[in-house]
């Protein structure tokens, strides 16, 4: 127990526990966006967010062929070869995304079958992607050459603004607005909104389920890659099994702020992100996730719905 | 397509009790007979490479089985989707490590301890959060399987990462040695509690708490309307799950007299709710079917070391398209009682 550093780093520790929020924010939207249409917890996310990862070092590596120990990049190199990581990234979880919503949920989903079973099937689908992922890496970890110079805008009252934890937080903002708009104004936004309200009733309304579906999937997937591509920014090195712990918190995140719902997955993320740092700073690493998952069931019992959740229908196995 | 389980539960409903107990017993003879059938050329095809087939038997087989059933309390019967059913068994495993390297106390002694400590915990667990629905109960045991793995973890009485060694075995029961030379009386053991909690689940669905579960999860709200105390039996089923799980954790650290906190990952939890819904969900045969197959199937690969968990996750994708409902579904057998019911009116 080390309580004084929350005072004597409160500031640093508010910085970096933000960008660590933010990455769980893109994640969990991928969570929290498949659980409004479907009403089922999307357990390949995390293995999609593992996709973007490798998707990142392999841009990095393999497509521009910068090794671990070269050079920085300046200028506008530095820009297009991160934007195309970020792009391919953001590509190769997308896609993957529409790809576990077709091999694992679609036919069961015709069927009408219980959640069960596209429960059982998506965490199939996620043993699939992070064995070959293993199988493909040799279980060794891949680390992402860095490209960027972590150079520091300077310091304000102990926090330190390093380039990438600005870049992080930055783009996740833009990104989550760019979302939020999207779904709140664009007609493809609101098919989305209507079917996470009704599936019945917006298939009478004309609405293509099977498409929006697989666009909310999309949506998710290319989130979620965002989210991988800032996190190898961020951390430079990635493993098969990387996804289950970020997975699980950017889960936890988005139940913290009401599952659905996607301004609670916002504010979930930056509270879980806040709340890791801090109690690992407190308690020592080891404890960060006792901390999380206590807290989740303290504020489950004071509002069962999340901090933001409006009432989700009652969900049942 | 002949369908065989419909066949299967028309056969059963058929047939009168004397030909149902030769059944039975034919039944329970040809499993207890499981562990040799390893050693004969023309059953040798089941002889599990790598691993020891008799151990195999045991753990995972027996012990996912019998882990699937006391999670099927929870999951099928009550419809709570608890995704820590791992934490119970580590739970019983701790226990047994624990009391047995420090106490004189030995496993059969233990065994009735670890299931309270087990079914402590589920109570703990599912007072303040029973009172949730779906998902968010889903997370919050998924939460509780990982603290408890955390924390044996970082603990000094759990050992950290080493774990626990050199934990007793328990001693020999009517002539029968239970250690590591004798995997085929573990098996047996392992067996009988399997038919206990057969027995117990049987006499629980046709009484009372079978009743008010199946209730509380076709609808809650219309049971608790009815006057179920619902959250009263969430609890029971909770916490008898959990009793299930604490016993089959005494029993594994007891066989395998080592026992470290990468053993009870959340992949267990996983293991064994897919055993449930591969199998058929709220039905009996199903779990016990589907935790057969799903804990033989890796080990009978291992010769494809490498590929052998993207095999299964392939598996589990296929077979949940294919057959949604698991391989023995519960809906059909209810279909083909309600057909009995309506010839008979």
């Amino acid at each position: 127990m080390n309580f004084s550093v929350l005072t004597s780093q409160f500031w640093s520790l508010c910085l970096s526990g933000l960008s660590l929020g933010l990455i769980y924010v893109l994640i969990s939207l991928g969570y929290t966006m498949v659980y409004g249409v479907l009403r089922l917890i999307n357990f390949a996310n995390s293995e999609i967010f593992m996709v973007g990862t490798f998707a990142t070092v392999w841009v990095e590596t393999g497509l521009t062929g910068h090794t671990n120990d070269s050079q920085p990049l300046h200028g506008f190199q530095l820009i297009w070869t991160l934007s195309l990581a970020l792009v391919i990234a953001m590509i190769a979880s997308g896609l993957t995304a529409v790809a576990v919503e077709f091999l694992a949920y679609r036919r069961l989903r015709a069927r009408g079958t219980n959640r069960l079973a596209s429960l059982i099937s998506a965490i199939g689908m996620s043993i699939v992607l992070s064995e070959s992922a293993r199988i493909l890496s040799h279980s060794r970890p891949q680390a992402s050459p860095r490209l960027m110079e972590k150079t520091s805008f300077g310091q304000v009252a102990g926090a330190n603004f390093r380039i990438d934890t600005v870049l992080v937080i930055i783009s996740a903002i833009l990104m989550f607005f760019v979302l939020d708009r999207f779904v709140n104004k664009s007609r493809l936004g609101k098919a989305i909104r209507a079917v996470s309200m009704s599936e019945e009733n917006s298939k009478l309304m004309g609405i293509n389920l099977n498409r929006v579906i697989s666009i909310t999937f999309l949506i998710g997937g290319l989130m979620t890659g965002a989210a991988s591509f800032f996190f190898m920014t961020v951390y430079e090195t990635t493993k098969f099994n990387v996804g289950f712990s970020l997975g699980l918190a950017a889960f936890t995140a988005a139940v913290l702020g009401g599952i659905g719902n996607l301004r609670g997955a916002f504010f979930g993320g930056i509270a879980l992100g806040l709340l890791e740092t801090m109690s690992a700073a407190v308690l020592g690493s080891q404890w960060k996730s006792v901390t999380v998952f206590v807290v989740l069931v303290l504020v489950l019992l004071v509002r069962p719905n999340g901090i933001f959740g409006e009432a989700i229908q009652q969900t049942r196995v | 397509m002949i369908n065989l389980r419909d066949k299967g539960a028309e056969l059963w409903e058929s047939w009168n009790r004397p030909k149902r107990t030769v059944f039975v017993l034919a039944l329970i003879a040809f499993v207890m007979f499981l562990p040799f059938l390893g050693n004969f050329s023309f059953t040798s095809i089941l002889d599990t490479p790598i691993a020891s087939y008799q151990d195999v038997l045991v753990y995972p087989i027996g012990m996912f089985v019998l882990m699937g059933l006391g999670l099927n309390i929870v999951v099928g019967k009550s419809g709570l989707l608890d995704l820590g059913y791992v934490a119970f068994f580590a739970i019983g495993a701790y226990t047994q490590a624990i009391l047995g390297t420090r106490t004189h106390l030995n496993a059969w002694e233990i065994l009735p301890i670890g299931m309270g400590l087990a079914m402590l915990s589920g109570v703990l667990l599912g007072l303040p959060t029973l009172r949730l629905r779906g998902d968010y109960l889903a997370i919050v045991t998924l939460g509780f399987g990982e603290i408890v793995r955390i924390v044996t973890l970082n603990i000094s009485i759990t050992g950290g990462t080493n774990g626990i060694a050199r934990i007793p075995s328990p001693p020999a029961v009517a002539g029968l040695k239970f250690d590591i030379m004798h995997p085929v009386n573990y098996f047996w053991l392992v067996f009988a509690m399997i038919l206990l909690v057969i027995w117990m689940i049987r006499r629980l669905s046709v009484r009372r708490p079978g009743r008010a579960w199946e209730a509380i999860r076709q609808d809650e709200d219309v049971a608790m309307l009815m006057g179920i105390p619902t959250l009263r039996y969430k609890i029971w089923s909770f916490s008898i799950g959990a009793a299930v799980g604490g016993a089959a954790g005494v029993i594994y650290a007891a066989k395998v007299l080592v026992i470290a906190p990468q053993m009870f990952t959340f992949n267990v939890s996983v293991l064994i709710l897919s055993c449930i819904v591969f199998g058929g969900m709220g039905n009996m045969w199903g779990v016990v079917f589907g935790g057969i197959i799903l804990a033989y199937l890796p080990e009978r690969i291992r010769f494809i070391t490498n590929a052998r968990q993207l095999v299964f996750g392939i598996t589990l994708v296929a077979i949940m398209n294919i057959r949604p409902d698991g391989l023995l579904p519960r809906k059909k057998r209810e279909k083909l009682k309600a057909k009995k019911d309506a010839q008979n009116v």
